[in-house]
């Protein structure tokens, strides 16, 4: 773009940055209009909003710890279900990545398999696999192990394998210089370059998978979220204040502990 | 004894990177290949363990005909070619020992490798050999720890480990400053005449090539075109290698060579 | 192997160094998982005789589910449309309410009482997993869109906030400086001292937050709170096995796309 001497004109965005700015601001505002125009809301309903919430508070205090023990059990269950699940997927994700690691799996059609199950898990969230499960295997804490561990396959399944593609390859290289077999290779070569990763997602995913638990319960698949539903249907709500406290510290303590296994293990 | 004979290297439907290439190094004779990035010295070593596949032709070590070698057999035949690394190729978290011992992985069980539980004669020969090259008091360190040529010290000894037939040396000291380079170049030599094994080494500097090995291949475009002593190497020779680049530019000049990795 | 006989005349010993060097901590940790570890599994109440009666359950589901029936499509498109649009206002209405929540959680700017005030706000919102909260605002404003877009809400500040506080943390203090030292007033250096320095990562946050609110709007309505979610449930809920097939693989193929242009626009701005 030529800018002659006189043409002093200060403007702080090109014209092609302002078309784009204002088109983008135009489209923000279609939507929302567009949102708020079309979204099927009982609109006498949302100005009482504000005065439902705070009743509902209201009858939340003073928490009732008369169920602490219930309360505490079902803590306990939370964190088992989160810790077995992440255990078993963790070890469940391993071939997985293997095999959807471009420069490990063995051919394309394991390759496409690979993807296939990375994609399928991480796509259907804890809650639809958590329904599914308890439809199969009934209620229970079953069903939530088992929905987390669908749902945390993919996850740790696609860091790792992006941890795979990421190695140095050249020890690889040596190692089959040596006369090594395969699976000595992965096990020299690449396991030791993978293990960083290992640990910080498998802490990362336990994280996530403790605030999951805690939601299972409403569709069944146990932990905190059962007595929780419970006390909700029973209009409980003092109960209620109780169990969203201890989850709170049940979920504060293990983003803690998390924070501090990772400083040790990397 | 190491015979090459009418070796062909292409990749996909190129240029041929090695072209009908004849070589012999009987045993215990140290031989530097020297030439151009490009000229195909890589390929020509990693064609010897099969880390690059060879087109055609005959690779004879021992008697014993590599190219056409499978699977198990490959591997027990790479067991006994021993290969040191420009970029050393060490697996960097773990112990000197453990890569050390990476050596010795197609000879013990898995479980050995699994557990760290070598046998004890593989345990003693690693501390004999690390003291030889003076890293045995690193065994217990991890491998990015270490210097550049503490690394590239490992990277011998780990091929030594293999209790080999024939080193192959790729670049062992383009990573490397002068000083150490020349101490890895001197060890090299040393080891060859210990344990009487023939030694391959490709290598940039001309210098080092003419002061530490008996013989110099000199090759270009895939082909011989030098292969005589250090003294015949003269400047005519030197040109015809590198095709009228002086022999110090090459020397100093920045590694470009494309390896496998 | 060897026939150097002037050295050790016994092999010298090697272990791999363990990986935590006090024994008592190694095995006690050790000891201390496998016994969790047993105890977590006893806990789990198998009832073999349901797990195996739930394969044949699951048979019937999988049978009742393929092939996956497209029929009801306009039942379908206006459960999407309905989570579209919770993700869109729940967004607007999160990064609105996040930007004051930031200033107010970072240090650099906020007083102690405030600053203490905004941490807890955030630390609320992210400890609660959204199907809780929309439990909760399902209870109070009842079933439908409403109480999803406030779930989201609050989600949205959870992650927002916290990003941008941390983003406001680190802001360069010269130019906040330059600016005090003209004499400008407060919101006009938060203005031109702070916000520009944070507008580059609250754009790429904002695309980053639509596309989980997306993603969460069809999880909340299990729980009731609208969108493509209550579509799933009550398919779900009528053994619709067929519908419900379909929805996911909608719902699938959906967080795969705007997975991918949320992506991609990021990565042109940021």
């Amino acid at each position: 773009m030529k800018q002659s001497v006189a043409d002093r004109a200060w403007s702080r965005h090109t014209g092609r940055q302002r078309w784009v700015r204002f088109a983008s601001l135009l489209a923000v505002a279609a939507a929302a209009g567009w949102s708020l125009t079309s979204i099927d809301i009982i609109w006498p309903w949302v100005w009482d909003a504000p005065a439902q919430i705070g009743d509902l508070f209201k009858r939340m205090v003073p928490p009732d710890v008369s169920a602490i023990r219930a309360i505490t059990w079902a803590l306990i269950e939370t964190l088992n279900i989160a810790t077995i699940a992440t255990f078993f997927a963790v070890f469940l994700s391993l071939p997985v990545a293997y095999i959807s690691a471009q420069n490990t799996t063995p051919n394309r059609a394991t390759l496409w398999l690979g993807r296939f199950i990375l994609v399928s898990s991480r796509s259907v969230n804890t809650l639809i696999w958590a329904l599914l499960f308890v439809a199969i295997f009934g209620p229970g804490v079953l069903a939530g192990i088992v929905a987390i561990m669908f749902r945390s396959l993919g996850f740790l399944g696609k860091l790792m394998g992006e941890a795979i593609e990421e190695i140095d390859r050249r020890p690889v290289e040596a190692l089959e210089a040596t006369g090594a077999s395969r699976a000595k290779v992965i096990l020299y070569a690449i396991v030791p370059q993978v293990v960083p990763t290992f640990f910080a997602v498998s802490i990362l995913r336990w994280d996530i998978n403790l605030r999951e638990s805690t939601v299972l319960g409403l569709v069944g698949a146990g932990g905190i979220g059962v007595i929780l539903q419970g006390a909700i249907d029973m209009l409980d709500w003092r109960t209620v204040a109780t169990i969203l406290l201890a989850i709170i510290v049940l979920v504060i303590a293990g983003e803690a502990l998390a924070a501090w296994l990772r400083k040790k293990v990397i | 004894m190491l015979r090459i004979s009418r070796l062909v290297k292409r990749y996909g439907n190129g240029e041929p990177v090695l072209k009908d290439l004849d070589l012999e190094v009987p045993g215990e004779s140290v031989v530097s290949i020297i030439g151009a990035s490009g000229a195909g010295k890589s390929t020509l070593l990693r064609c010897i363990n099969r880390l690059v596949e060879p087109t055609s032709g005959s690779i004879l070590l021992n008697d014993l005909e590599l190219t056409t070698l499978k699977r198990e057999n490959l591997r027990k035949a790479r067991r006994r070619i021993g290969m040191i690394f420009q970029g050393f190729n060490l697996v960097d978290r773990l112990t000197v020992m453990e890569n050390v011992q990476c050596g010795r992985l197609g000879y013990i069980p898995y479980w050995r490798a699994a557990l760290r539980r070598y046998p004890a004669e593989d345990i003693e020969r690693a501390f004999q050999l690390m003291e030889r090259v003076g890293i045995a008091h690193y065994a217990n360190k991890r491998a990015d720890e270490l210097s550049g040529g503490e690394r590239q010290r490992v990277g011998v000894v780990r091929a030594l480990m293999q209790d080999p037939d024939i080193l192959l040396a790729d670049e062992p000291t383009a990573s490397l400053d002068p000083v150490t380079s020349r101490q890895i170049m001197e060890l090299l030599q040393r080891l060859a005449n210990e344990l009487h094994l023939p030694v391959l080494i490709n290598i940039h500097n001309v210098s080092e090539a003419k002061e530490f090995t008996q013989r110099i291949v000199g090759m270009r475009f895939g082909r011989i075109i030098f292969d005589g002593k250090p003294d015949d190497l003269d400047q005519d020779a030197m040109d015809s290698v590198y095709s009228g680049t002086s022999e110090d530019k090459k020397a100093s000049a920045p590694d470009t060579d494309k390896v496998a990795t | 192997m060897s026939s150097n006989t002037t050295t050790a005349t016994t092999p010298r010993q090697w272990r791999k160094a363990p990986f935590i060097a006090n024994p008592w901590l190694r095995w006690g940790l050790l000891i201390g998982f496998a016994i969790y570890a047993a105890w977590a599994i006893t806990t789990l109440p198998f009832d073999w005789a349901r797990i195996s009666e739930g394969m044949e359950r699951a048979a019937r589901i999988f049978g009742g589910a393929f092939p996956p029936n497209f029929d009801r499509g306009g039942l379908l498109l206006k459960g999407f449309l309905e989570s579209l649009q919770i993700a869109i206002l729940s967004t607007l209405l999160g990064l609105a309410l996040s930007v004051p929540i930031a200033f107010m959680a970072a240090r650099n700017i906020a007083p102690l009482p405030i600053y203490l005030l905004g941490r807890i706000l955030i630390i609320v919102a992210r400890s609660f997993h959204p199907v809780i909260v929309a439990i909760l605002f399902v209870k109070a404003v009842g079933f439908g869109p409403v109480a999803g877009i406030l779930t989201l809400t609050i989600y949205s500040i959870g992650f927002v906030a916290k990003m941008l506080a941390e983003r406001i943390e680190e802001i360069d203090w010269g130019q906040v400086e330059a600016l005090r030292s003209t004499g400008t007033g407060t919101f006009t250096v938060l203005q031109f001292g702070v916000l520009p320095q944070i507008m580059p990562r609250q754009i790429g946050l904002s695309i980053y937050q639509l596309d989980s609110n997306l993603r969460a709007s069809a999880v909340v309505g299990i729980v009731g709170a609208g969108g493509i979610g209550s579509t799933l449930m009550n398919a779900f809920g009528r053994y619709d096995y067929d519908f419900a097939l379909a929805i996911t693989l909608v719902i699938i193929a959906v967080i795969l796309v705007s997975e991918a242009i949320s992506g991609r626009i990021r990565k042109n701005i940021w």
